[in-house]
């Protein structure tokens, strides 16, 4: 599925300093009963946004008309647990276009790029420093620059890089997706195949 | 040049990739490719619009099991959305003639029981799956793992997936278990000691007597939790054990291709001097029955232990409190007599006929307590059949216990199958998320006997006090 090329993303950031959000908590399984992708947005953080009855939870985040931006920045161990790309779908859905934490779970970090959503991992310290900034003023911007990889604080000029391996980088810059690359190559997965014990 | 030592894993992997793109993830080729109807349809609306085929159509293989009832499967299913999922599932299968045992089709169940449970599954492949459970196939000494669904749209238009390939650890466990330790007691105690986080990153063969001694059944166990420290997956050498347990069934290679495919696995082990990026030793003396007190699956304890404070924990103080506030548990308290409202056996981590005979040992000649709901759920059709022929039902039924039908149940509660909140399950599956068994729902897991001694005794009890009187009345 298509979407938005990646290249420099200026924006204020929403706080998310909770470690080990899993993938239930990103979008719990009773809302991946969909057979297309649409709507995920509404449901992200379903249970810590919403009461039972689904009202809006008054303390969490993304209720707090403080926060707002394109960018989430969370705890360490982000996107554990289930394998779900709802939990991608939902944040992209709902506006987020980067990820930034000190770690994440490898296949949310697959999931993220294979859908145009760029994971930033940091530093413990630079993280600190990015919540320490956002919550002492909730307007801060970040800048995340794909080409430079690097991710700086815009009013304090505290910057620091970050790993994307160039094929993904390629990838996210210019909108392509691994299955328009293994289409191209498909003649040598035939012959591949052939040789394929199983 | 001399042959470099490699690794069980190196071996699997490096016989797999198709190319290497430089600075970039290796194009690996799959073997087999389950599917199932919760992450397959946005794959094969992605093939449709872009006009692509099925690569390999006999390669993928699909089952309902994510979204099913596990009562009155016979009848229609209830749920709109879900029902809409299971006849996705079916057009779609049909329409690039995938092989699909759906609802009611006598082998069906959940994904990882029917692979290996009908040969579908052997050494040496790669094998995928959208369900980061796809890590117990390891247990056969395959490269198993979970994607998303785009990498579902990959495998189903290319056979291939693209992957940074993973460091290599092993984890090894020496030692005889100690009487009432079952495989599951193993992971939860390797998860506690690692975090949820401490192989992210890493592929992880389990080495040692104690998974040389476990059967197929209970490697499957420890292999299904390997995604809960952040693994990708875990695999265990293949040896006569798996052999033995592939011999005859269904899709399993015969005559000939049987010899070959044996003279094969027979060389799927890492050499003795194979280096791993991390390594990790236990003793098999110092596991005792496990339990989880908090949210993720590495918030777990000996069963005779108290709830650890913050401190003695690590990891961030706040997140910790979250997790024991919503637990309703304090730091320091014990766990044993916990009061327990619900138990839940089943699920792709201990849903085999192996955790079933453990749990009916312990509820065998008593009766379930009154106020515990219990939820016993078969991983697919053929472990239901055993359990009939084996005189496991009759056990349970006399205990006060009901059977439901295959299905992945409240391990994730897709369908009806779900805990209230607020109230504590004992619970066979693998993940103890806020709200994972249902919204509100606080989940302790732990191995089926565990669960067995909660669901007769009503509280948090070491089944091994039962066990023991078991066998004084037996003798």
């Amino acid at each position: 599925m298509a979407y938005d090329k990646f290249t420099l993303l200026k924006s204020t950031a929403v706080p998310l300093p909770i470690e080990n959000v899993d993938t239930d908590q990103i979008i719990p399984a009773r809302f991946l009963k969909a057979t297309e992708r649409k709507g995920f947005g509404d449901n992200l953080f379903r249970d810590w946004r919403y009461d039972g009855d689904g009202n809006p939870k008054a303390d969490f985040v993304l209720n707090d008309p403080t926060y707002s931006g394109k960018i989430l920045v969370a705890g360490k161990n982000f996107g554990s647990g289930s394998s779900r790309e709802h939990a991608a779908w939902a944040i992209y859905d709902y506006g987020f276009r980067c990820v930034v934490s000190s770690f994440f779970a490898d296949i949310f970090k697959n999931n993220s790029l294979n859908v145009g959503i760029l994971p930033v991992q940091v530093s413990p310290e630079f993280l600190d420093k990015l919540f320490q900034a956002i919550i002492a003023n909730p307007g801060t911007e970040l800048e995340v620059s794909l080409p430079d990889q690097l991710i700086r604080i815009v009013d304090t000029n505290e910057s620091e890089s970050f790993e994307i391996n160039s094929y993904k980088k390629h990838n996210l810059m210019n909108g392509f997706d691994d299955i328009d690359y293994l289409q191209a190559m498909k003649e040598d997965i035939f012959a591949f195949a052939e040789k394929s014990r199983y | 040049m001399s042959k470099k030592s490699t690794t069980l894993f190196d071996k699997v992997w490096d016989a797999h990739v198709v190319r290497e793109i430089e600075d970039g993830p290796d194009i690996l080729f799959i073997d087999r490719h389950f599917i199932h109807e919760v992450t397959s349809p946005v794959a094969f609306l992605g093939l449709k619009n872009r006009g692509l085929k099925v690569m390999f159509p006999e390669k993928t293989f699909a089952t309902a099991d994510h979204n099913t009832p596990t009562i009155n499967q016979h009848l229609p299913v209830q749920d709109p959305l879900s029902a809409k999922q299971l006849e996705a599932l079916e057009n779609n299968t049909a329409k690039y003639g995938i092989s699909h045992w759906g609802l009611g089709n006598p082998r069906n169940g959940i994904v990882h029981v029917i692979g290996p449970e009908n040969g579908i599954t052997l050494p040496g492949m790669t094998i995928v799956c959208g369900d980061s459970h796809t890590s117990t196939h390891g247990a056969f000494g395959a490269i198993a793992f979970g994607i998303g669904t785009s990498e579902v749209e990959m495998v189903l238009s290319s056979q291939c997936i693209m992957q940074p390939k993973p460091k290599k650890m092993r984890i090894n466990v020496n030692g005889k278990l100690g009487w009432g330790i079952t495989p599951k007691d193993v992971a939860l105690y390797i998860i506690s000691k690692l975090t949820t986080a401490g192989a992210t990153g890493y592929f992880v063969e389990y080495a040692g007597e104690v998974f040389r001694d476990m059967s197929m059944e209970g490697r499957m166990t420890v292999c299904n939790m390997s995604i809960e420290m952040g693994a990708r997956g875990g695999m265990v050498a293949p040896d006569e054990t798996t052999f033995s347990y592939i011999k005859g069934r269904e899709k399993a290679p015969t005559g000939q291709a049987w010899d070959d495919a044996l003279a094969y696995w027979k060389t799927l082990k890492s050499d003795e001097d194979a280096v791993f990026d991390m390594e990790y030793h236990f003793d098999a003396a110092d596991i005792e029955p496990m339990i989880t007190y908090g949210t993720n699956p590495g918030m777990g304890i000996g069963i005779s232990q108290s709830i650890p404070t913050a401190e003695e924990a690590g990891g961030g103080k706040a997140s910790f409190e979250k997790a024991l506030n919503y637990m309703g548990f304090n730091e320091s308290e014990p766990m044993l007599g916990k009061k327990v409202d619900y138990v839940f056996i089943g699920s792709c981590t201990n849903g085999r006929i192996e955790d079933f005979r453990a749990f009916a040992s312990v509820v065998k000649g008593r009766k379930k307590a009154d106020h515990i709901t219990a939820w016993i759920v078969p991983g697919s059709h053929v472990v239901e059949k055993q359990i009939r022929e084996e005189g496991i039902y009759d056990i349970l039924t006399e205990a006060g216990f009901q059977l439901r039908q295959p299905g992945c149940s409240a391990c994730l509660a897709m369908n009806d199958d779900k805990i209230p909140a607020g109230k504590y399950a004992v619970s066979t599956s693998n993940r103890n998320f806020e709200g994972r068994q249902g919204p509100g729902s606080r989940t302790l897991l732990a191995s089926p006997l565990v669960a067995a001694a909660a669901a007769v005794t009503g509280v948090v009890t070491d089944p091994r006090e039962l066990l023991a009187q078991q066998e004084l009345v037996e003798a």
